[in-house]
């Protein structure tokens, strides 16, 4: 019985063998998002720029922190964009180069929103899990806590952390991670309850299973979906609120700088005439954002096709 | 010329794997007063054939060929020409009279719709039509219910108003599409017994849509069976009962268990162990009431004071109407809910009460197979995951490659291709989702598996296959198993021993044969009566038992005795106890059958 016989042997080998690859819903979502025209595209454009971080420093004359003093005393003449100075993107208002500084500011600000949406993550779906299958008075007490913070405005909420625990990028993190988890853990919460409900777990309880494997086993696969197509739109959002505190002067201080702050200096200098200390970071916060809607909006197509 | 005639139907629909024919090339008539039965499995495309005639497809469906009514061509004409038709010369009922009905407006107010724009009446004109109709198909207490919402009335009171507003232009053809699938057995032969007066007194011609043999038998002059959206065969009741041409209309037919087959399930050893035994287990939920200023709770005794005991290897069925307890009963014995009172002794000892680490130990031996074989598996996990998870818990030791083993075995067992060790739920049938459900539960070869209406969301042959597969491991295992079931016929099929369960309490409990064969308490004898024989003959001779009154509400305290109604004028709170007429034979005190007959509803 135990895998002694020949018999169960062979079988397990004919199993082995001759098993039927099943398509889980995971492949089918995959496959439904990589059917997906417009999400496959913002994924390549969302693909060029990320490469662009990446491979864009080695192609850079300048680095980001030098001053071409020539360029700075006429920065509307010899710091407009040009392949023969250098300066691919022109320099900005104090003669640094924007080629690397737009590179800079877009691995800062997609690097906010991605760990800002990786903390509303982890924090909110383990805190919408346990007081959702908890439920009660535990799920009571933490909902109603949750319902405080969320009446606070969270841009007041970032700015205060901001100022009285001096900038810094950690502090950035945790003040966009602060406000973030909350509506995540409401959604996880409500999807924890309807799940909680199913058969499935009850045949999971009455065939021993515990608590804590069901949570993990059980309940947290099947809100991954709900969980991963949330979280995809939070990105964009965080990279809102960031540029949002980085315009307001708040943000992440010099010699670091993100989309928002560029895009806050080129808006200062605009009527100067040197409209690419504008155009540039803008055009890379724009394509940003819309590129990440439409990945998060075809996730959302993909793994709950239902609640179209 | 007949009045309703199809010819040569065809229905495709696209999808994104392609074309599928769900309908191909059908045609039948029906004449004035006749009533034909169409007979098929899920996917047969018997529904597709009606939706297409009435011009109810979703906007993917295609269809050809010609449905005539009187001589009108019905099939792909403008929807106001089609409007004129629809509701006034022909109408249809639909299986789920909850959803069929608009859940925010009255009785009154979805009546008079149909007769506003079929009749021009509205008004007090329409209400004393809405009412003469409630009245014809005997609603109680008509009058109160044309004020009600579809969510106030029950189950059975819907479908009447469904065939009220049906009928209420007097259509020619009436369109019935499983219309007593979704209740009760006694509500259903209310149903079907005023679908035949209907039949007779207004002349109208019925189209039945059923997978039930059973009603079949008893409504129906001509038949036809339908498979993969054609036709097998065709002919009349008779004919096709008594001498079926093709293997389908004979397997369909040998599939369906009857309540007066003579296969009998494995007799238990004398000698067996008493495993189980319940004893006044009773589970009670609290339900807030909203009276306006005094709110309060009110116990709803979903299971009130049941005892019975269970030997190895041997099969208790559960039977009830929706709402008598059976599924809490269940859930209460397995401590998946705790029971408010009364114990649970399981090898001698209580599992009432016991801490969750306790109770774990004893869920090797206590499983349960659920009703809705998808939902009670976790479609994010493979089948062989989802098998393999009591192995986890409770032969921890085993290392991967055992399992895989242990699984593939079960899988084989149980009649799974072990070569489906990957595929989702998703992928496969009911009954092969149900086959999956049925070896989790086998894993840890339990001493008692609870089926909770296991085979009551499956076809008929299905079902067959399924309840063969429950008594070949029962025989190969020897476990006990308490079968719970709205079907009468399938508990039968299987069980040794039969409780009837009426309103959280047992009204009868006798051997099964001794149940089947002189059942003395009016509910038993009224549910037995109820259930429909797939056999044209018997059918019509049968003589029916009603006991006047709907299955009334378990808030009601009057509802506890209405077998017992001499005591309903002095003493509410009396609990009528069971006695024990025979041996191993209990009924529960109840007044002579013909003065619950002779009151009315």
């Amino acid at each position: 019985m135990f895998g002694s016989s020949k018999k169960t042997i062979e079988l397990a080998e004919a199993v082995n063998e001759q098993a039927i690859v099943g398509r889980s819903l995971w492949r089918d979502a995959y496959d439904r998002f990589t059917s997906n025209k417009a999400a496959m595209v913002c994924v390549a454009i969302l693909g060029c720029i990320v490469l662009f971080t990446l491979a864009g420093p080695f192609f850079a004359v300048w680095d980001n922190e030098t001053i071409d003093w020539t360029a700075m005393g006429d920065v509307r003449g010899l710091g407009a964009p040009s392949v023969e100075s250098g300066h691919f993107f022109g320099v900005d208002d104090l003669g640094r180069d924007l080629y690397s500084r737009v590179i800079q500011a877009t691995t800062t600000s997609l690097l906010v929103g991605l760990i800002g949406a990786a903390m509303a993550l982890i924090v909110g779906t383990l805190y919408g899990i346990v007081a959702g299958y908890l439920g009660g008075r535990i799920d009571g007490l933490m909902m109603r806590f949750v319902d405080i913070l969320l009446a606070i405005p969270s841009t007041l909420v970032i700015i205060l952390l901001l100022v009285v625990a001096g900038r810094s990028f950690i502090m950035l993190f945790v003040a966009l991670g602060a406000v973030s988890w909350l509506s995540m853990a409401r959604i996880v919460r409500g999807q924890t309850l309807t799940l909680k409900n199913r058969d499935f777990i009850e045949a999971a309880r009455a065939a021993g299973v515990g608590e804590f494997t069901i949570m993990i086993r059980h309940i947290l696969p099947n809100l991954l979906g709900v969980v991963i197509v949330y979280a995809s739109l939070l990105v964009p959002e965080m990279i809102l609120a960031e540029s949002f505190i980085s315009f307001l002067g708040l943000g992440i201080s010099e010699p670091y700088t993100s989309l928002g702050a560029l895009i806050a200096e080129g808006a200062g200098t605009m009527a100067y005439g040197t409209l690419w200390q504008l155009l540039f970071p803008l055009f890379f916060y724009v394509t940003i954002i819309i590129t990440m809607f439409f990945i998060g909006d075809g996730l959302r197509d993909a793994l709950d096709p239902k609640d179209r | 010329m007949a009045l309703f005639s199809v010819r040569d139907l065809n229905v495709s629909f696209t999808t994104q794997d392609g074309m599928i024919d769900a309908v191909k090339g059908v045609s039948f008539d029906i004449e004035a007063g006749d009533c034909l039965g169409i007979v098929g499995e899920s996917g047969s495309g018997k529904s597709q054939t009606f939706m297409a005639a009435m011009g109810l497809m979703p906007k993917n469906g295609l269809a050809t060929g010609s449905v005539q009514l009187m001589g009108r061509e019905m099939l792909n004409v403008s929807i106001p020409e089609l409007n004129s038709l629809r509701g006034r010369d022909i109408s249809m009922i639909f299986q789920d009279p909850l959803t069929a009905l608009t859940p925010h407006l009255k009785i009154v107010n979805q009546m008079e719709e149909v007769l506003r724009s079929h009749q021009g009446l509205s008004g007090r004109d329409a209400e004393k039509v809405a009412l003469g109709w409630l009245d014809k198909v005997q609603i109680p207490e008509a009058k109160r219910r044309l004020d009600q919402y579809p969510h106030e009335l029950s189950g059975g009171m819907r479908q009447r108003v469904m065939i009220a507003m049906a009928m209420l232009c007097n259509p020619k053809v009436l369109i019935a599409d499983e219309p007593t699938t979704a209740l009760d057995v006694t509500v259903q032969a209310e149903i079907l017994d005023l679908m035949v007066g209907l039949q007779k007194e207004e002349g109208t011609a019925i189209a039945l849509i059923t997978h039930d043999m059973g009603v079949v038998a008893r409504m129906c002059r001509d038949v036809h069976v339908m498979r993969h959206g054609e036709f097998v065969e065709s002919g009349s009741v008779d004919e096709i009962f008594s001498a079926p041409k093709k293997d389908y209309t004979k397997s369909l037919l040998t599939a369906m268990p009857r309540l007066d087959s003579d296969d009998a399930p494995h007799a238990v050893a004398a000698d067996a162990e008493t495993l189980l035994s319940v004893d006044d287990v009773m589970v009670h939920f609290p339900i807030k009431q909203d009276r306006g200023l005094f709110s309060g709770t009110v116990l709803l005794k979903a299971v009130n004071g049941v005892s019975f005991d269970l030997r190895a290897g041997e099969t208790l069925g559960v039977v009830g109407e929706s709402g008598c307890g059976k599924s809490t009963l269940a859930r209460a014995v397995l401590q998946l809910i705790p029971p408010t009172a009364g114990a649970v002794t399981w090898l001698g000892q209580d599992l009432v009460g016991l801490t969750s680490h306790a109770l774990k130990s004893r869920r090797k031996d206590l499983q349960i197979v659920f009703q809705d074989p998808l939902a009670s598996l976790d479609p994010r996990m493979t089948i062989s995951a989802s098998i393999a998870e009591p192995l986890r818990t409770f032969r921890p030791e085993l290392t991967l490659a055992e399992r895989k083993i242990e699984v593939a075995e079960m899988m084989e067992r149980v009649g799974l291709d072990a070569r489906m060790v990957n595929r989702y739920p998703h992928e496969l049938s009911g009954g092969q989702n149900q086959r999956v459900g049925i070896a989790r539960a086998m894993i840890n070869r339990p001493k008692l598996v609870i089926c909770d209406e296991a085979v009551s969301a499956l076809d008929v042959s299905i079902q067959a296959q399924i309840l063969r597969l429950l008594k070949g491991l029962q025989y190969d295992f020897g476990m006990a198993m308490i079968f719970i079931s709205h079907d009468l016929s399938v508990v039968r099929a299987v069980s040794n021993r039969i409780m009837v369960l009426y309103l959280g309490r047992v009204v009868e409990m006798a051997d099964r044969d001794v149940l089947y064969d002189e059942p003395r308490h009016p509910y038993t004898r009224s549910l037995i009566s109820a259930v429909p024989i797939p056999d044209p003959h018997l059918e019509r001779t049968r003589q029916r038992l009603r006991i006047p009154g709907e299955l009334p509400s378990p808030l009601d305290p009057k509802a506890a005795l209405r077998f017992i109604p001499s005591r309903l004028t002095s003493d509410l709170a009396y609990q009528p106890s069971l006695k024990e007429v025979s041996s191993g034979h209990f009924v529960e005190e109840h007044d002579p059958l013909e003065t619950l007959l002779d009151r009315p509803a």
